[in-house]
Formats: structure tokens, C-alpha cells, sequence
């Protein structure tokens, strides 16, 4: 019996395979950028991939990043996770990246990672969801907390009578942002709309298929539901498209953040009445030059700073190193054809 | 040659010994009721049946509003498909694990084959989605009957790579139900006599499949090889060719899923399907097909993958929080096969005692 | 796929050299040098920091799981074992319990539910298999039904330090330790001791290991226990790490575990193994990931690397073994002219 060609074979097989895999994969050998010469690199890792919100912010980003001359990356997860983030940021720190923009997924759990990459030299912003402050060099903030949960509030009471059950449909049970304006909501509903009754927060994980099916149980379990509230953009697409198609269209209202090119259908055919958002394109354009203002030196991230982003204007840091990008904006029938985003 | 007369008749006290040692002695009504009755399947039947009138009792609309009866059948035609292409694969002594990841790729080609190639029929992508499906189980097959490797790694490998293609191929895209042809798309919700389509494809498929390994030849040689692969061998069956169509089945059923999934979601991400396998396995081992094969039907499977969604459903309403479905399930699946070895102990105890006392 | 050792046919250098183990280490050899020569930033010092803490868990887990295989079973439930001691440790600290004693109710928690495994696999006689897939269930919904959806994210910066601290100033984090000393413990187990040559033996057939005096049920229950315990220990590493606990921490790491356990010349069979392998298996597919990742492609492609990876090696043996097989009997076809005329005159009387 041949032993040895035996595993010999086995050895050369796998060889094989190796050399098979090698040259499939990074053949080239560019080895760009060991650390930047000239162009700066900014990274966007948004809290996931395929989400059509971080699509768009992620574009303005590269618009601007385009026109100030650098080199623009996207990275993240497939799923809204904090571990997953972790790997992300560690990859930049590896790489010497010089701007990190970043929509964190949770606030605690990925700070020793920013602050690792910190370490090394990157400049860490955070847009749309925060981390804590000693984690970040800037957060850029697409409206106040307080004025976006009141527009939600105020669009669902006034399309539900201002009384009747509500229950909340967000997106993962950690996200800074949801959890920062569920709170604000409840706050509100308790001071100034009595009538109004929270009966449940359900988390779709920013998935599609989990938002479909938790709205779907929302309404099995809550028969006297009159509204639905959808902080997030991936849970108001899937919940509209759900009632659309249920005997519930109509009868229970919906709202949330959402953007016009995904509602646009079911405002049309009367499952949404009204919903909000601000233009994230303009807050990942926002948040590409903050950072370059933070990686150029031109401003230290602290209150009282002010730089220059592009089309958008001059912008100032506010109180806790934060930007405000303005107010949210209400979309409806009348001008939902307008915008295309 | 019956020496009944001989005998005394202890077996009139023992309707079960008699049932074991001399069947005809029932009558036939009798017999085919008792086998129902003592079937795993009908102990399903029951079980889901349970759940669902508590779940009804607390809240009415879980079953009486045309909404919810509409959910209750819709949900579970994905997993159904899954769970009796599995069944078959198990009842071989097999397993496929890539059936998540098929269904995957299979829901993003529907997607992609609608918005890059307008104005193709239906139908024509339905085809295309199980043809697919037949495919990718096809490599599974190959290179389970051919490489004499078992099924359990080649799976996990192709699991590991269809996905790895699916998540290249459309990178952070996603299908968006605009995408699609509101035809399609009403597919997923259009019902035939209060039944849902995709429910009523996944029934046509479950009772053809499930006549196919009852009555065709090729069927009972599914159970034979899954009973003892090298008495099959010695016996002369065609253990390759029936290996490859359990995994070709499979691939194929899970490539309808696909289909049926774009439809009824409307969305897909590179992420549709993920973990899906190890439900559908799941249902199919609480449908009573034992996880050595030679046993257990099609029509437990499906049983098991209602039982498994509706549950799902119906714990909130029950008051359980949804977090506890997971430990439900588990505590579901390992109680079905403890139950299965302790009736087969009993099984065979009372067999030993017949043939002692005759 | 039994192999039969009679006295060695070989010398020892060709006995050592030429094994599956070897070709997985030099296939792992010859990926770092490419890397370090062509994938930038891979020769950075944060590289082996980050690549260590990521494959611990992976690393840790797969030396019992690489016993247990042996043995001819399974164990899909580890990565829920993972999540469970990682809620438990997050719920345990929320109450004000200290780290260190959440820890060790942890590790209780994982040997219980190895436990039970065991006890279902080896006493009850149910299989591997099915038993696991059922707890992978059981186990991830009781951490997520502790816990729910949120995250226990508030961990005091010394534990979680502690988790990602290197070794003085080397860039070797110090969980390396008690991986190392874990290593240690498995190969001094499995190689040389009675209890290791038992898993083997159980693995070969155990129907004849429990004639030989093995005491089967005895070895996989403990050998299913200490899964747990080792699982629930790389939950605690995971939490601290991520500094954050989560029901749903580490959902899928059994297939990666697995994955590399077979990708280091484990036999799914049973029987046939070697630790060195599998450390191997673990860290090439640390490294091509951690390359991958640097090279900006996007990580989806390891899924296709480790699947093609697992299929080839699996395939590979049974491919060589065929080949092996039909060598033999080609050889066998052809009786030499003195063979035959010896056979014809043995035959002559019958």
C-alpha cells in the first residue's frame, strides 16, 4: 500500500487549494496606502449594511469626501450588532485610517475599540447614533433628540385623535438613538397626551423580515391598536408594506422615520398619511467634513469651534462636541414627489 | 398455517400485543383508526391544536380575524417546503445544512431576475428559482453518494459557500419590494378559498411528496437505505441515484422557499434564510423522522414546521414574552426524541414479550 | 475508514512529516508569508493582537470539541453555552454581583448544561447529533429569554482591560495564557494518558473499547462536560472582550468551531486527530480573515474560502482513499505466472 503517496497526495491537494485561494484573492499587489501619503482615507461604517438610510447618508459622505480630495471606504456589518462593529474598527486601527465616521450600535460596547483607534491616530465621528462622549472626537447630530421624538408624537396623535393605544416599532433593543427618542416619546405622551396609551415597544433589529413579522404579531396581539410609531427607517418600510396588504390599512396608523423613495407607495395608497425625516444625505456630507476639519486641525471638536462643510455652510460644535444639522422635516402626499431619496 | 386454535388466546386481553403479533385479527376500520391515533403525527395534530385554542381563548382574533387565519396558514409554507425536502434527506440517513443558504441565493435570483430582465413571465422565474435550488442540492448529492463523505460536512461546506456567493454576489443591495411585479407580490397574499397560494403550493407539494415515499418504489427505498445503507448496497438498490434525488429534492424544495419567500417578504437581503436549516431540521426531528432515517413521514415534518411557527406566534398571546420561543423550541425538540427512544424501548419490550408469551 | 497500525512501516521523519496535521501547518506557513509580504498593514504590530482575540474563542472551543469528535459524536451547542454564560455573567454583574464570582457561576452553568448533553448522549443513548441541535435551542433561548433583546453593556473598565491586555509589551494578548495552559492540558490528555487513549479507542469502535475495559459512557459524559465548562469560560473572554453580554452573542461560532476542527484533520468518522492540527485549522482561518479584512474585501468571501477550504479536505481523503483502494486492486488483478501455477495446483483438489 502506497502510505506516503498517500499523504503525500493529501499534502498536494491542499497545497492545491492554497495556491488555488491566493491567487483568487489579492493578486494584486498594490499594497496602497501602508499608512496615508497625501489623500486621507475616511472609513464610513455605518451600524449595517444593505440599510437604505446609511445608503444614502453613506453617499453624501462620499460626495464630500470626493470634493475635498480623499479617499472614501465604506465598511460594516451585515447585522446591526455592537461585536461585529468591533472587528470593523479594529481593521482601521490596523490600518492607520485617519477618519473614522461611525453610527454606533450600542454606547458602551465599541468604545475601547474608537478609543484603541484613537490611540493610533484616528479621529473618531460618530453620526446619527452615539456613543459616549469620552469615546468619540465629535458627534454630529442630525436634530435635537427632544424636537425629533416631539414630531413623532405630535404626527401620531394627530392621526390617531389623540387617544387610543400606540405601540413602538424600533429597530435593535441597544441603539442609542431609538432607545435616546423612545424615552423622550414616553416622557411627552405622559405629560401632554394622557389619552394616548403605550401598550408595547417591539425591536425589529433593523431588519426587514423581523419587522414584518413583529408588526404582524403587533396586530395579532394588540386587536384595539389604533398607531403605530417606527423610529427607523427599515421598521416603517416593512410595517407599511405589511398593513398595505392587511385588512388593518387604514384603520391603524402609521408613522416613524422614513425615507420618500420606500414610502412613497403607501402614501399614495393611504396606509401612511405623514412621516419624518431630515435629508441624511446632507448629514453624511456633514459629518465626511467635520471630520476632515478634526484630521486637518482646523478645529479641536470643542464648543464654541466652527468649520466649513462644503455647500452646506459654516457649522458650529454645540455643547458635549456636538453638530446639529437642523430640524427634521415632515413629508406627505403633497410633497413627497419632490425629493428623491 | 394459523394455529390460532393452539393458542390461548391472551391476546384478547391485550389489544396491543394483538395488534403486534397478529394485525388481521382487527378489523380493518379498527386497525387503520388505532394506527392514526397512536401515529406521532396525530399527537402533533394535537398538540397544535392545543396551542392554538389557548392562544384563541385569550385573544379571538388570533384565529377569527381574516387577517390572522390568513398569517396562520401563510408563515409556515417557507418552512414547511424546508422541512419535508429535509425529511426526505434524513429519512436517508443524511442531513442537508445548506438549505438556508439555497433558499437565500434562490430569493435574491427572483429578485434579480425580475428587475434585470423585465417583462419575464412568472412562472418562468418560479422555474428558474427551483431549477436553481435542483442544482445547487444536485452538488450536495454528487458529492455525498459519489465521495462516500458524510453529509453532515458537506453541507456545512456548502452552506459556508452558497452563502459566501450570495453575500458577494449582492453585497449590501437588497431587493426592494418595488422592484418586483405587484403580480408577484400579490401572490403572496391573494388567497384560493380562503387558502393562501403559497400554502396551497406547499400542500400540492407535501401530498405528492408524501404519496411519493409511501407508495413509489423509489420512495421505499428511501426508508431501506435510510434503515441500514450496506444491507441496501448488498441488496442491489440504486443507493446513488436515490441519494441524489433526496438531495436534489431538497435543494429543489428549498429553492421554491425562495421563491415563496421573495414573494411573501418582498424584501430579500444577502442575509434571507440565514439559520433557517436548523429549524427546518428541527421540525422534521419533532415530526417523529428519526435523525438514523428509516423512519418517520413527510406529513410529521410539515406538522412539526406549523407547529414550530405557530407556536411562535402564540406565546406573546399566551403571555410568554417571544424571548422564550428559542427554549421552547429546544425543550420541543429534546423532548420528541427522548419520547421517540423510550416508545422504541417499549416498542421493543413488548415485541420480546409477545414472542415469549406465544 | 479504520487504519490498522502494525509496526511502523515507515521511517519516523516520513511518519512526522508527511500527516494531514503537517499539511494544514504548512498550508498555514505559506498564507502568513504571502500576507506579511503582500497584504498591507498585515506586518503592523496591532495585527496579532486583534487576529489573537478574535480566534480565541474559536481556539479555545475547539480543543474539547476536538475530543469529542473523536469519539464519533458532536456538539452543535456550544456557541449557545457561549451566549448563556455570557448573559449570565451580564445579568449576574447588573445585580451587583463582582465579576470574578459571576465568572465561576458561569462556569457552573456551562458544566450543567454539558451535562446534560452528556447525560442525554451517553446514559439515555440518544444521538449527538439531534440531542445538540434540540440544546443549541434550549440553551440560546434561556440566555435570550434571561436577557431579552438588550445588552448588558456597563462592564468596569478593569475586567474588560484584563480581557484585551497584552502580555507585558509584546502584542500577545493575555488570554494566550490560558489558552496555552488549556492546549497543554488536551494534548496531556489525549496523548498521554489512558483516559486519552479511550477516546480513541471509542472513536475506532466503541463496542470493542467497552470490551477492552473502557468505561464509553463514563468518557463522553465527562468529555461533554467539559465542552460546557470551556465554552461558558471562552462566554466570559467574549463578554469582557466586547464588553458587552448578549443572548445573542456568538450565534454561529459551532460551524466555525467545527469547520476548523475537520480543516485540521479531524475525521468526522472519529478516531483520528491531533490537537496540532487542529490549533492550525483554527489559526489559518484567523489569518486569511484577518488578510481578507485588510485587503478591504469584503469578509464574505472567507465564507466561500472556508467552505471550499472544508469540502476539498474533506474530499481530499476520500478521494485518496479511493484512488488508494483502486491501486490495489488493479495490482490484484494480475497474478504473476509462479502465483498462478501455485494457485492452480492448490486448487486441484478441491
Amino acid at each position: 500500500m502506497k502510505f506516503h503517496s498517500k499523504r503525500a497526495s493529501a499534502f498536494a491537494a491542499l497545497g492545491l487549494s492554497a495556491a488555488l485561494v491566493l491567487s483568487a484573492c489579492g493578486g494584486s499587489d498594490s499594497a496602497s496606502g501602508s499608512s496615508d501619503d497625501g489623500a486621507m482615507t475616511v472609513t464610513f461604517l455605518p451600524k449595517n449594511l444593505g440599510n437604505p438610510y446609511f445608503d444614502t447618508s453613506d453617499k453624501g459622505g462620499k460626495t464630500a469626501v470626493a470634493e475635498f480630495k480623499g479617499k472614501f471606504q465604506e465598511v460594516g456589518p451585515q447585522e446591526a450588532s455592537p461585536d461585529a462593529q468591533v472587528q470593523y474598527i479594529n481593521t482601521a486601527a490596523q490600518q492607520g485610517i485617519k477618519a473614522l465616521v461611525v453610527s454606533a450600535n450600542d454606547p458602551k460596547a465599541i468604545g475601547d475599540a474608537l478609543n484603541q483607534a484613537r490611540d493610533a491616530g484616528t479621529k473618531v465621528v460618530t453620526f446619527d447614533s452615539d456613543t459616549e462622549p469620552q469615546y468619540r472626537d465629535l458627534f454630529v447630530n442630525q436634530a435635537s433628540a427632544e424636537g425629533i421624538a416631539k414630531s413623532q408624537v405630535d404626527l401620531i396623535s394627530e392621526q390617531i385623535g389623540d387617544a387610543g393605544e400606540v405601540a413602538v416599532l424600533s429597530a435593535s433593543a441597544n441603539a442609542t438613538n431609538q432607545n435616546a427618542w423612545i424615552d423622550l416619546m414616553k416622557k411627552d405622551l405622559e405629560a401632554n397626551h394622557p389619552n394616548i396609551k403605550l401598550v408595547d415597544v417591539v425591536y425589529g433589529d433593523d431588519d426587514d423580515q423581523t419587522s414584518f413579522d413583529k408588526t404582524a404579531a403587533l396586530l395579532q396581539s394588540h386587536p384595539n391598536l389604533k398607531g403605530i410609531i417606527s423610529p427607523t427607517t427599515v421598521g416603517i418600510a416593512a410595517a407599511a408594506r405589511y398593513l398595505s396588504d392587511s385588512d388593518k390599512k387604514g384603520k391603524v396608523a402609521l408613522t416613524g422615520l422614513g425615507t420618500p423613495n420606500q414610502m412613497r407607495e403607501y402614501v399614495k395608497n393611504g396606509t401612511v398619511t405623514s412621516f419624518a425625516l431630515w435629508n441624511p444625505e446632507d448629514l453624511g456630507y456633514l459629518a465626511a467634513y467635520a471630520a476632515k476639519a478634526l484630521v486637518d486641525g482646523d478645529i479641536k471638536g470643542e464648543e464654541g469651534d466652527s468649520f466649513e462643510a462644503g455647500k452646506l455652510g459654516e457649522y458650529k460644535v454645540g455643547p458635549d462636541n456636538t453638530v446639529l444639522l437642523g430640524d427634521p422635516f415632515v413629508f406627505d402626499a403633497k410633497n413627497i414627489d419632490q425629493f428623491k431619496f | 398455517m394459523s394455529d390460532t386454535s393452539m393458542r390461548p388466546d391472551k391476546t384478547e386481553s391485550h389489544p396491543e400485543l394483538e395488534r403486534l403479533i397478529e394485525p388481521s385479527r382487527q378489523t380493518p376500520l379498527r386497525r387503520g383508526l388505532m394506527t392514526v391515533v397512536r401515529s406521532r403525527e396525530f399527537s402533533i395534530l394535537l398538540v397544535l391544536l392545543a396551542v392554538i385554542a389557548a392562544a384563541t381563548v385569550k385573544t379571538p382574533s388570533f384565529l377569527f380575524s381574516s387577517n390572522s387565519w390568513r398569517d396562520l396558514l401563510l408563515t409556515p409554507s417557507i418552512l414547511l417546503l424546508l422541512a419535508v425536502g429535509q425529511a426526505v434527506v434524513i429519512i436517508t440517513r443524511n442531513v442537508d445544512l445548506s438549505v438556508g443558504s439555497i433558499l437565500g441565493l434562490t430569493a435574491y435570483l427572483t429578485g434579480r431576475l425580475f428587475i434585470d430582465v423585465p417583462g419575464l413571465p412568472i412562472i418562468a422565474v418560479m422555474v428558474a428559482g427551483i431549477l436553481v435550488g435542483v442544482l445547487l442540492g444536485l452538488v450536495n448529492g454528487v458529492l455525498v453518494a459519489f465521495g462516500k463523505v458524510p453529509a453532515l460536512v458537506i453541507t456545512l461546506g456548502t452552506l459556508y459557500i452558497y452563502r459566501g456567493i450570495v453575500l458577494t454576489w449582492a453585497g449590501s443591495n437588497r431587493i426592494n419590494a418595488d422592484d418586483m411585479p405587484a403580480g408577484f407580490l400579490r401572490l403572496g397574499t391573494k388567497s384560493l378559498l380562503s387558502v393562501p397560494v403559497l400554502t396551497v403550493i406547499a400542500l400540492v407539494v407535501l401530498v405528492i411528496v408524501g404519496y411519493y415515499l409511501h407508495t413509489a418504489r423509489g420512495g421505499r427505498e428511501m426508508y431501506a437505505i435510510g434503515s441500514d445503507p450496506d444491507a441496501a448496497v448488498l441488496y442491489g438498490l440504486n443507493v446513488r441515484r436515490r441519494l441524489l434525488f433526496a438531495f436534489a429534492l431538497s435543494g429543489g424544495l428549498a429553492g421554491l422557499a425562495g421563491v415563496v419567500y421573495a414573494a411573501r417578504y418582498g424584501t430579500v437581503s444577502s442575509g434571507a434564510g440565514t439559520g433557517i436549516e436548523l429549524q427546518a431540521v428541527a421540525a422534521v426531528v419533532i415530526g417523529g423522522v428519526a435523525i438514523f432515517g428509516g423512519s418517520g413521514t413527510v406529513w410529521g415534518a410539515a406538522l412539526g414546521a406549523i407547529l414550530l411557527v405557530t407556536i411562535n406566534r402564540a406565546l406573546p398571546i399566551l403571555g410568554i414574552p417571544d424571548f422564550w420561543q428559542r427554549a421552547v423550541v429546544g425543550a420541543l425538540i429534546i423532548s420528541a426524541i427522548v419520547l421517540d427512544r423510550v416508545l422504541a424501548a417499549r416498542q421493543a419490550r413488548k415485541l420480546t414479550e409477545a414472542r415469549d408469551e406465544s | 475508514m479504520t487504519r490498522t497500525y502494525s509496526e511502523h512501516s515507515q521511517p519516523l521523519w516520513r511518519r512526522l512529516l508527511l500527516t494531514r496535521e503537517t499539511a494544514v501547518i504548512a498550508l498555514l506557513v505559506a498564507v502568513v508569508l504571502y500576507s506579511l509580504s503582500n497584504v498591507p498593514n498585515f506586518d503592523g504590530p496591532l495585527t496579532l493582537t486583534f487576529l489573537l482575540l478574535d480566534v480565541a474563542p474559536i481556539l479555545l472551543i475547539a480543543l474539547p470539541m476536538t475530543a469529542v469528535i473523536v469519539t464519533g459524536e458532536i456538539d452543535l451547542s456550544v456557541a449557545s453555552v457561549v451566549g448563556l454564560s455570557s448573559v449570565l455573567v451580564g445579568v449576574l454583574h447588573q445585580d451587583g454581583m463582582p465579576i470574578p464570582l459571576a465568572a465561576v457561576v458561569a462556569l457552573l452553568a456551562g458544566a450543567l448544561c454539558g451535562a446534560f448533553n452528556g447525560f442525554l448522549v451517553a446514559y439515555v443513548g440518544l444521538p449527538s447529533l439531534a440531542v445538540t441541535i434540540g440544546t443549541l435551542a434550549l440553551f440560546r433561548g434561556l440566555a435570550v429569554g434571561l436577557l431579552g433583546t438588550t445588552a448588558v453593556t456597563d462592564f468596569t473598565e478593569r475586567w474588560t482591560d484584563l480581557a484585551k491586555q497584552n502580555i507585558g509589551d509584546s502584542g500577545v494578548p493575555l488570554i494566550v495564557l490560558p489558552i496555552l495552559a488549556l492546549v497543554l492540558v488536551f494534548v496531556l490528555l489525549l496523548q498521554f494518558s489512558s483516559f486519552g487513549r479511550g477516546v480513541y479507542d471509542i472513536g475506532l469502535n466503541s463496542e470493542a473499547a467497552h470490551f477492552t475495559g473502557v468505561n464509553v459512557e463514563r468518557t463522553k459524559f465527562l468529555l461533554f462536560v467539559l465542552t460546557g465548562v470551556v465554552s461558558a469560560f471562552a462566554g466570559i473572554f467574549y463578554t469582557l472582550r466586547f464588553g458587552s453580554a448578549r443572548g445573542d452573542n456568538a450565534t454561529g461560532l459551532e460551524l466555525q468551531v467545527i469547520a476548523a476542527v475537520l480543516l485540521g484533520g479531524v475525521s468526522i468518522f472519529g478516531g483520528r486527530g491531533k490537537i496540532h492540527g487542529v490549533i492550525a485549522g483554527v489559526l489559518l482561518i484567523g489569518v486569511i480573515s484577518s488578510a481578507l479584512r485588510l485587503e478591504g474585501v469584503t469578509v464574505n468571501v472567507i465564507n466561500i474560502i472556508i467552505g471550499l477550504l472544508l469540502v476539498a479536505s474533506v474530499m481530499s481523503t476520500s478521494l485518496l482513499s479511493g484512488i488508494a483502494n483502486a491501486t490495489a486492486r488493479w495490482n490484484r488483478r494480475a497474478p504473476s505466472p509462479q502465483h498462478a501455477s501455485a494457485v492452480g495446483a492448490g486448487t486441484q483438489g478441491r
